[in-house]
């Protein structure tokens, strides 16, 4: 049995024009070109694609579920960034 | 479970149909010529889309299944409204299915190309290669046909071919210019049906009264575009014309090859094991 | 289930709360080793069963009887492959590799779901796949769009709403033959004779002879018990027989007022275990025929890989040369 594989690629789909592209799921394929096509058949056969992204799935760079904590957690208490932190009266209507 | 809001079209209503049962062609054409030219692009549609579909679940990868399931499905969308043409403006009772699976081997007007067996992935390749080559421009300039059911089949299949094109020549690039084996394969594929191209661009006497009438296209007038096509293709393929002069044909006055009796056989099984019934 | 060592693991307790809590796991998330090997072989196992099961109904593509059901096979195939797909690489997120999960599928050391080693001798199979088989399918299939690993219920998601036409696909065939002629009605029935058991058995074994199912439920993988999917099924499935004049082959099937349930028979479990261990009427073929695809196309990746590889390095070449 051959032991040489097709890479794997993650494929995102705008499903209009105005949404963002979305993470779709995987495909395998030997480049980027017959990546295009595999994604078109497999994530767009409904009509659910406007355009197509592809990227080899060992270029992405994920954060380690591990550093959640440090990442994210000290965003938490930046209140300052919100409108609500600030106190404007009534009387001066929407802002 | 069976939730009626999913509901496909009903019976009858499949657009692939209602286009092709408008049953008027252009004034003053005789309708028999539009029936036959109708059904001998059917059936090139017809006849291909069967063959392509023989791969399911046997191709050389899954998402392969599926693009070359995708290549039939568009290719039957074709024959299904072209025959339902023929069967409205001949109006002697016949329909898609009909003419599809009733037909003995002699009535069938595709071209000796189409028939030709899968082979290995490389001839099924070229032999969609060979055909897209040729019905891109076909399809574009179909698509201008006097016949509104003719060119609007036309339009909407002229997206489709582009991207068959799209696939098959990337696919032969890629077999062509791969390993040594698939050099080999690629080129042997290529030996063996590129004559069978030449019937795509014959005409005869019923279809210069259509082109004349403005509802045929001239295929000699595309042979410069698909030579074009075919040889930029070729070179990055790595893959040569071979140079014979035996150019098969016959696929239009019904001659054809021992594989489309086998074809048919396994098509057209159920209606004849079972007439008169409804499916 | 636990032994002493992982059950004073915090992360594991952790984890317990999270799932039982109804929280997603998502795919680098820490999880016990079982879950995500008990996920590894259900998910793989499940992409198998698609792509084995394009067969038995792919075989009936090219003897279609009519154009409007060749497309409608067509395109339901062609969705199984895609689901087989799906679900691959929702497993490759666990780090199990789609090459080494098919590897194992053709050297006969995976498994999939037995209810395709059984042939499609007629037309009215077909009828019988998508009404039954579908029908059990999407019986089990619908509670996995809420099960606890992210990328599985997100393919699941996918999978059923790709579905809701297959099942639709087969009742209309089935509708078809029953209202047809003599030939087509006896067709009709014999394949139903022929599904419904198998299918009743696609459930898994009796809750009480199931010895993984809890563990997989407590970890809300598997959100109802076997039984429970099975009685589902035959309640929606009975009315939908009856409609179609068509009589189930169970003399013990009936309408139980007191439960608001049908009682029904025990399945063949016996032949059932014989198919599992491989002696069912189609197992070597199905296998067969998937290794043949296999096999005949090795030149063909081989190539493309080839191709990918000059490509980039006359792209290294040429840039290097600029």
């Amino acid at each position: 049995m051959s032991k040489q594989h097709w890479p794997l690629w993650e494929v995102f789909v705008r499903g209009k024009n105005g949404l963002a592209h979305k993470h779709a799921g995987s495909i395998r394929a030997a480049d980027g070109r017959m990546a295009l096509e595999n994604a078109r058949d497999l994530y767009t056969r409904r009509g659910e694609g406007a355009s197509l992204w592809v990227v080899p799935a060992e270029a992405i760079i994920a954060s380690a579920p591990e550093d959640k904590g440090e990442l994210f957690d000290p965003a938490d208490d930046k209140v300052y960034r919100h409108p609500t932190f600030y106190e404007i009266p009534d009387d001066v209507g929407h802002m | 479970m069976i939730d009626p809001q999913a509901s496909p079209l009903p019976a009858g209503t499949d657009p692939a149909v209602t286009l092709g049962t408008i049953g008027t062609t252009v004034p003053g054409v005789d309708a028999a010529d539009v029936v036959a030219y109708a059904l001998r692009l059917g059936d090139d549609s017809l006849i291909l889309g069967q063959r392509l579909s023989e791969w399911c679940a046997k191709s050389p990868e899954m998402e392969l299944d599926i693009a070359l399931m995708n290549l039939s499905l568009d290719l039957f969308g074709r024959a299904r409204t072209l025959l339902s043409h023929a069967a409205a403006l001949e109006n002697e009772g016949r329909d898609e299915d009909s003419i599809a699976f009733l037909r003995d081997i002699g009535d069938f007007r595709n071209v000796l190309l189409v028939e030709q067996p899968n082979g290995d992935f490389a001839e099924t390749i070229v032999r969609q290669v060979l055909f897209d080559c040729f019905d891109l421009p076909f399809q574009e300039a179909l698509a201008a046909s006097a016949d509104e059911t003719l060119a609007a089949v036309a339009a909407k299949a002229v997206k489709e071919s582009a991207y068959h094109l799209r696939f098959s020549a990337n696919w032969l690039i890629r077999l062509g210019d791969g390993t040594e084996e698939s050099h080999r394969r690629a080129q042997a594929a290529l030996d063996a049906l590129a004559p069978y191209a030449h019937e795509l661009f014959e005409t005869d006497a019923l279809e210069d009264r259509l082109i004349k009438a403005g509802v045929a296209v001239d295929r000699a007038a595309l042979r410069p575009r698909f030579d074009e096509r075919l040889a930029a293709i070729l070179k990055e393929a790595t893959l040569t014309l071979p140079g014979t002069e035996w150019r098969p044909t016959g696929g239009r006055r019904g001659e054809h090859s021992e594989a489309l009796g086998f074809l048919l056989a396994e098509m057209q099984w159920m209606q004849r094991a079972y007439p008169d019934s409804e499916w | 289930m636990k032994d002493a060592l992982t059950a004073t693991d915090p992360r594991e307790t952790a984890f317990e709360e999270h799932v039982s809590a109804d929280g997603q796991v998502e795919p680098k998330d820490w999880m016990p080793e079982a879950y995500r090997k008990t996920l590894v072989r259900q998910i793989s196992q499940h992409a198998h069963s698609e792509i084995i099961g394009m067969q038995p109904e792919g075989n009936w593509i090219t003897r279609a009887p009519s154009l409007r059901r060749k497309v409608a096979l067509i395109a339901k195939v062609q969705d199984e492959a895609g689901h087989g797909l799906y679900l691959y690489s929702a497993a490759e997120t666990l780090g199990a590799s789609r090459d080494d999960m098919v590897d194992a599928l053709l050297e006969g050391k995976a498994k999939y779901s037995s209810i395709f080693n059984y042939p499609t001798p007629t037309w009215a199979d077909i009828g019988a796949i998508g009404w039954l088989v579908d029908g059990a399918a999407i019986t089990n299939q619908v509670p996995l769009c809420r099960t606890s690993y992210g990328p599985y219920a997100r393919a699941m998601v996918r999978v059923c709403k790709e579905e809701s036409f297959h099942q639709r696909q087969g009742y209309e065939i089935m509708l078809q033959l029953a209202r047809g002629t003599d030939a087509q009605k006896k067709m009709a029935q014999e394949a139903l004779n022929r599904w419904w058991w198998p299918c009743l058995m696609m459930f898994g074994p009796p809750d009480h002879d199931s010895p993984n199912s809890a563990r997989s439920m407590a970890w809300k993988i598997k959100r109802h018990s076997n039984d429970e999917l099975r009685q589902r099924f035959v309640d929606q499935t009975v009315p939908q027989a009856e409609f179609l004049g068509l009589s189930i082959p169970d003399p013990d099937l009936k309408w139980n007022e007191e439960r608001g349930h049908y009682d029904f028979g025990t399945p063949p479990w016996d032949e059932f275990m014989e198919v599992v261990k491989g002696n069912g009427p189609c197992n070597r073929q199905r296998l067969n025929a998937r290794r043949k695809a296999h096999d005949d196309g090795a030149w063909v990746r081989e190539a493309a890989l080839a191709h990918a590889e000059k490509r980039r390095e006359r792209a290294e070449a040429a840039s290097q040369a600029a």
